[in-house]
């Protein structure tokens, strides 16, 4: 109970606050609007606003989609040809380590002219694709050797070691990087939305970008809101899966008395 | 209890990648229903003979022969070695479903394993749920399903605490007993290698070799009783010697 009131009081203090502060000292609207503003904006802009965090959305969880089967698929790869993965494991750390928001522009002009969506979606994609590559990769090669020793024992095919062995062992590792990558796919499309600009996106960080050029703070904070909200449900939804998945199992979702 | 040999090890002989030998001339047999201790410090190289045999290795040297071809092998890991994502009862399903068995005809299998192993009613726990003894009785199980001629054990009780072990002790004296298992027990505890074993072969290190076998020539069957005889105490200070004096020899 504490853990959800406190925060909760916290912050209704901090947006009264905030509004008696506009209020006092008649902050423009442009530079701070206060929270019934940015309450009235939302109101008043929900259609548009809701038609921008449906294109995020899809956005986000498309690229979501691509970084996990493509990670996945990469990582067996990995796991099963050594050759594979010292090929290909630096490029991957390549594009990790390269800030998004340098390749974004190549990335539009090179896909973006004709397909903006397509674009946002490499960008999105090229940001949450590492952390799934990283951790799979990890599980399947974290795999308990007495368990390996067992299945040779009984003869166990290569399909039944990954299938019964491999896959659920790398699970954990799996679901932490795909909560990892949950949010860097929304960042990525955030990222990729403010590098397109106008050209044909009309996401919420498009919704940001037309609401500065405009003043309208106000419609800046109420997309920045469903922004935030977006990313919190990523993340619970994700945390949820995980605790589906291992809760009868797993040690770090074991639920402690 | 000693029958006709089963397994014939001889000359058996290994070295890891590093070209560090692990094993010199090993060689032993092991005979129908029998049960036989592999007994040494550790790093004598017990284990290895372990893989060995299970064929999870290939020896460098030597030979491992079965009387015929070889028997369905039952392997009981050092620790349970349960898969953590399955319960109990998918645990010991498992050899029999990577044979292919149906998944309604390998269930039927693992309860029945799990009730000969006094584990009828955890067939829905998972690993976790379990204590120690409990996980290492469902490993027995998983073993047993395959209905193995051989079992190759290696320490299985060792992270147990004295009273569990005990009774693990006890438990697979009546099942190898009712099944007629061959067992090839690895441990460095003498009092165990002694209560449950008709040999005891005492392995030195560096390389590990056998430096001296014990016959057990105590009746069976065999029970808590035992412990406070004066001949099993004797086996345990004559093989407490044996063990000690390779000790001070090594390096």
């Amino acid at each position: 109970m504490t853990r959800w009131v406190l925060p909760l009081l916290l912050g209704l203090v901090v947006l009264a606050f905030w509004e008696a502060l506009v209020a006092d000292h008649q902050i423009p609207r442009f530079v701070l609007p206060a929270p019934s503003a940015i309450g009235q904006a939302l109101v008043a802009d929900f259609g548009s606003l809701m038609d921008s965090l449906g294109y995020t959305v899809r956005i986000t969880l498309l690229a979501l989609a691509a970084a996990l089967v493509s990670g996945v698929v990469l990582a067996i790869g990995f796991a099963m040809s050594r050759t594979l993965e010292l090929a290909l494991f630096p490029y991957a750390v390549v594009l990790q380590v390269t800030p998004v928001i340098a390749i974004a522009p190549l990335v539009l002009i090179w896909v973006g002219i004709d397909h903006v969506e397509r674009a946002l979606l490499i960008i999105a994609w090229l940001v949450a694709f590492f952390p799934i590559l990283a951790n799979m990769t990890l599980g399947l090669k974290s795999v308990d050797r007495g368990l390996v020793d067992l299945f040779r024992l009984y003869g166990a095919s290569r399909w039944q070691r990954f299938r019964r062995l491999e896959l659920p062992a790398a699970l954990p590792y799996l679901l932490a990087g795909t909560k990892i990558s949950g949010g860097l796919a929304l960042i990525g499309a955030v990222v990729a939305e403010f590098v397109a600009g106008s050209g044909g996106s009309t996401g919420l960080a498009w919704r940001i970008l037309e609401a500065g050029n405009r003043l309208q703070t106000e419609k800046m904070f109420a997309a920045l809101i469903l922004l935030a909200g977006l990313g919190i449900a990523i993340f619970y939804a994700l945390t949820f899966l995980e605790w589906l998945l291992l809760h009868r199992w797993h040690e770090s979702a074991v639920r402690r008395r | 209890m000693t029958g006709a040999s089963l397994l014939a090890v001889s000359g058996l002989g290994h070295a890891f990648n590093g070209g560090e030998r692990v094993l010199s001339d090993v060689s032993f047999t092991l005979g129908r229903g029998e049960v036989v201790s592999l007994l040494g410090p550790s790093g004598c190289g017990k284990s290895t003979v372990l893989r060995l045999v299970a064929g999870l290795m290939d020896a460098r040297s030597g030979s491992i022969v079965w009387d015929g071809d070889r028997p369905e092998l039952g392997f009981v890991f050092q620790d349970a070695t349960l898969m953590p994502w399955a319960t109990a009862l998918d645990n010991v399903a498992l050899p029999l479903r990577l044979k292919g068995a149906a998944r309604a005809q390998a269930d039927r299998a693992a309860a029945d394993a799990l009730e000969r192993v006094g584990l009828a009613d955890r067939g829905d726990a998972y690993p976790r749920e379990l204590s120690g003894g409990m996980r290492m009785r469902v490993s027995i199980a998983r073993a047993l399903i395959v209905r193995p001629r051989v079992l190759l054990m290696d320490e299985p009780f060792a992270a147990l605490d004295e009273i569990t072990r005990f009774r693990l002790n006890d438990d697979l004296l009546a099942l190898t007993a009712s099944e007629g298992w061959s067992v090839l027990f690895v441990t460095h505890s003498v009092y165990e290698a002694v209560y449950l074993s008709d040999r005891v072969l005492v392995m030195g290190r560096m390389p590990g070799r056998i430096v001296s076998e014990h016959a057990i020539d105590l009746a069976k069957p065999r029970g808590a009783a035992l412990r406070a005889e004066p001949g099993y105490a004797g086996h345990c200070r004559g093989i407490s010697t044996a063990l000690a004096a390779t000790m001070e020899a090594g390096p």
